[in-house]
């Protein structure tokens, strides 16, 4: 019997907790779409920006080092030795240079708001989705030129290695990076929820997504509202950002997770939050069982690659607006 | 002053018609068509041919599928890397299989074989529209990938996974392989876009070119006048795919000479694809081939520029070359959302008129 095979529950369980990674990535591009019906390709470029922007402040680097040497010719690296102790840097250190990057990406939020996406109002889907991903290149360009095209190493502290008690209690496998992000992430989508609940702007927001003229015609400024939605999205993709450098390294190829929040969203829907949870887990575990029953054994492996989207476009067969995504009510 | 209609007096349904319409532009393509094929070939070396023009017609090819399939029936594709392998790996099993066929041959059936997988992955247009597509059509791109890596079959057994052409002649000259005189391939490549970009022209202002037009304004509306989806859908994805097809074995045959799968055609590739027609102008042919040519020859100039001029380091210029490009991307789409091609309409009615203002 399957069920009873513990290897079984172990690929759940690291599929289930894969799948919180990607939900963390698709759950900025949800809040995105929903509130400005952009298609935000550059979600993933943002969440690599804000792991490296935190990674050189944590590092004390200098930002642009490599140009600054190159224009002046001389050798500077850090501006600043970043305080530690036997553990690695101190936890108030840690907080501040998370506060600051998030600062930054709230600063961020307002350029791209101000200089792309407000002369792009009223344009077709497609075009304002083509400058999200030119948005993607300049992120990426910049990314590379202040802090360097190497492979960073982030440390904030958050716990390492495979869970000892579970280990214990029922010989299973389980990062407790992967539990962490799993905590993370509820407490983030229970944050979102009260933020767009309860709060005077989390209703305009939700004004602004059902009905871009009405919200205008009522007094809500459209720029605010975008500024907030996007600044919310870079918070979103610095908590992507920790979660995955932390896991994998701060590299060029984290921007490509967004690929796999991809069909992440098709299969949640483009539109729903619940949908991006539910979404990742479902891709998680699938493509995790899919590799280790078929994949391996009878096909080349690796089929981790395409089975996300193979099983998305399935799917999308037989409901073409995803698990949550509202009726598709088409007229002439 | 030039630039005049007067004079020009249609007599024929034909004229009216006409791809130029006024003498001045068919005396311009023609003789810029003349210069192309009959005296660049002379002054070619191996750089020009292999930085500058290849690369420029083998992705104005895929750009003029693309084209066809986003820009004239509104289907969005994230999947043109995959397409440009399976017409790479076809035309190796070709070259491989069936050794006496000439480079004209297996090109065209590598895209036909290419038009054959994209009617299979356009099946889902039927059901799934706008982004849903575009995200459901990256299932072709890495699903074809990972196949071409993976199964021995594609690339012969070879133990480094790659594939290499072997040489294969048309004419009695060789167009593929290690022994190509550059004016060959360059005319090859050039004889195969001036030909096909000729028949898009015609498909697409043609009953089948309207079908797709009808489908991308409003695909319900259309269905209700009379055009039948499922044809004009797949047809659309296997005209793409075919062009496609075409431009992945010009790219693996006659440029490059060798590919690796994940190398050669990553997504990158298809957002590319998908640049240049939106700079170069979406539903437009001359569109695709100035997009084409903007997006490949962007790098080859700021590489000149910055670190052969100006003597700047490769990775600063990298760097910096990235930001630009999307900085040139976005700027393009704020000032003209319509393309390269829709600037050119606007320059020729202001060139009508010039130089009185009414």
């Amino acid at each position: 019997m399957i069920f009873a095979d513990p290897f079984f529950w172990e690929v759940v369980i690291s599929g289930l907790l894969a799948g919180v990674m990607y939900a963390l990535v698709a759950l900025g591009f949800v809040l995105i779409f929903k509130a400005s019906g952009i298609f935000n390709f550059a979600q993933g470029v943002m969440a690599l920006f804000a792991a490296l922007t935190l990674v050189g402040g944590l590092d004390g680097q200098l930002p642009f080092a490599h140009l600054i040497n190159w224009v002046l010719g001389t050798e500077w690296h850090h501006w600043y030795d970043p305080p530690a102790d036997e553990e690695g840097a101190p936890l108030w250190f840690v907080l501040l240079c998370i506060s600051l990057t998030t600062a930054g990406m709230i600063g961020l939020a307002w350029v791209v708001v101000r200089v792309v996406f407000q002369p792009l109002v009223n344009q077709p889907p497609i075009i304002l989705f083509m400058a999200t991903i030119g948005l993607a290149f300049v992120l990426e360009g910049l990314g590379d030129l202040m802090w360097g095209a190497n492979v960073k190493v982030l440390d904030v502290g958050l716990p390492n290695g495979p869970s000892d008690t579970i280990i214990d209690a029922t010989g299973m496998f389980v990062e407790k990076l992967e539990i962490s992000a799993a905590i993370i992430a509820v407490i983030l989508v229970t944050a979102l929820t009260m933020f767009s609940q309860y709060t005077k702007m989390g209703r305009a927001l939700r004004a602004v997504a059902d009905d871009h003229q009405a919200a205008l015609s009522v007094g809500i400024s459209l720029e605010t509202v975008w500024w907030v939605v996007w600044s919310v999205a870079g918070i979103v993709a610095l908590v992507a950002g920790i979660m995955w450098g932390a896991k994998s390294g701060v590299q060029f190829s984290l921007s490509l997770i967004a690929l796999k929040a991809l069909p992440v969203l098709m299969l949640g829907g483009f539109t729903s939050i619940p949908g991006a949870i539910v979404g990742g887990l479902i891709i998680g575990m699938g493509e995790k069982l899919f590799d280790f029953y078929i994949g391996v054994p009878y096909l080349a492996g690796a089929t981790e690659n395409w089975f996300a989207y193979v099983l998305a476009l399935a799917f999308l067969l037989f409901r073409p607006q995803g698990l949550f995504g509202e009726r598709i009510i088409e007229r002439v | 002053m030039l630039y005049r209609e007067a004079g020009e007096f249609k007599t024929t349904y034909q004229a009216d018609l006409a791809t130029f319409p006024i003498s001045f532009d068919r005396w311009a393509f023609w003789i810029a068509t003349a210069f192309a094929f009959l005296v660049v070939p002379w002054f070619l070396d191996d750089y020009w041919s292999e930085a500058v023009f290849l690369p420029f017609f083998v992705y104005a090819m895929a750009a003029l599928g693309l084209n066809i399939l986003t820009g004239y029936c509104g289907q969005v594709s994230l999947g043109t890397g995959g397409f440009m392998a399976v017409g790479a790996y076809a035309s190796y099993k070709l070259m491989t299989g069936v050794p006496w066929l000439d480079m004209a041959s297996i090109t065209i059936l590598s895209g036909l074989i290419a038009a054959g997988v994209g009617i299979v992955f356009g099946l889902p247009s039927l059901r799934i529209k706008g982004f849903y597509l575009a995200v459901a059509t990256l299932a072709a791109q890495f699903f074809l990938i990972w196949m071409f890596n993976k199964w021995g079959w594609f690339y012969n057994y070879s133990a480094s996974g790659q594939i290499s052409a072997p040489e294969r002649t048309m004419f009695g000259l060789a167009i593929t392989g290690a022994e190509t005189n550059p004016a060959v391939t360059y005319l090859f490549a050039l004889g195969f876009l001036f030909v096909f970009a000729w028949v898009a022209r015609n498909l697409v202002r043609g009953r089948i070119g309207r079908s797709w037009m009808a489908i991308r304004d409003m695909d319900i509306a259309a269905e209700i006048i009379g055009v039948n989806p499922l044809l004009s859908k797949l047809s659309a994805f296997a005209v793409s795919s075919f062009y496609i097809g075409m431009a992945g074995a010009l790219y693996f045959a006659v440029w490059k000479g060798a590919a690796e799968g994940t190398e050669a055609f990553p997504i990158n590739v298809s957002f590319n694809v998908l640049f240049m027609i939106i700079i170069g102008g979406l539903g437009s042919i001359l569109g695709s081939l100035v997009g084409a040519a903007f997006i490949t020859l962007l790098p080859v100039f700021f590489k000149v520029a910055l670190v052969e001029g100006m003597g700047w380091p490769t990775d600063i210029a990298q760097h910096i070359q990235v930001i630009l490009i999307g900085g040139i991307i976005i700027g393009f789409l704020i000032a003209e959302p319509h393309g390269i091609a829709a600037l050119w309409r606007t320059a020729k009615e202001k060139l009508r008129l010039w130089p009185f203002p009414h």
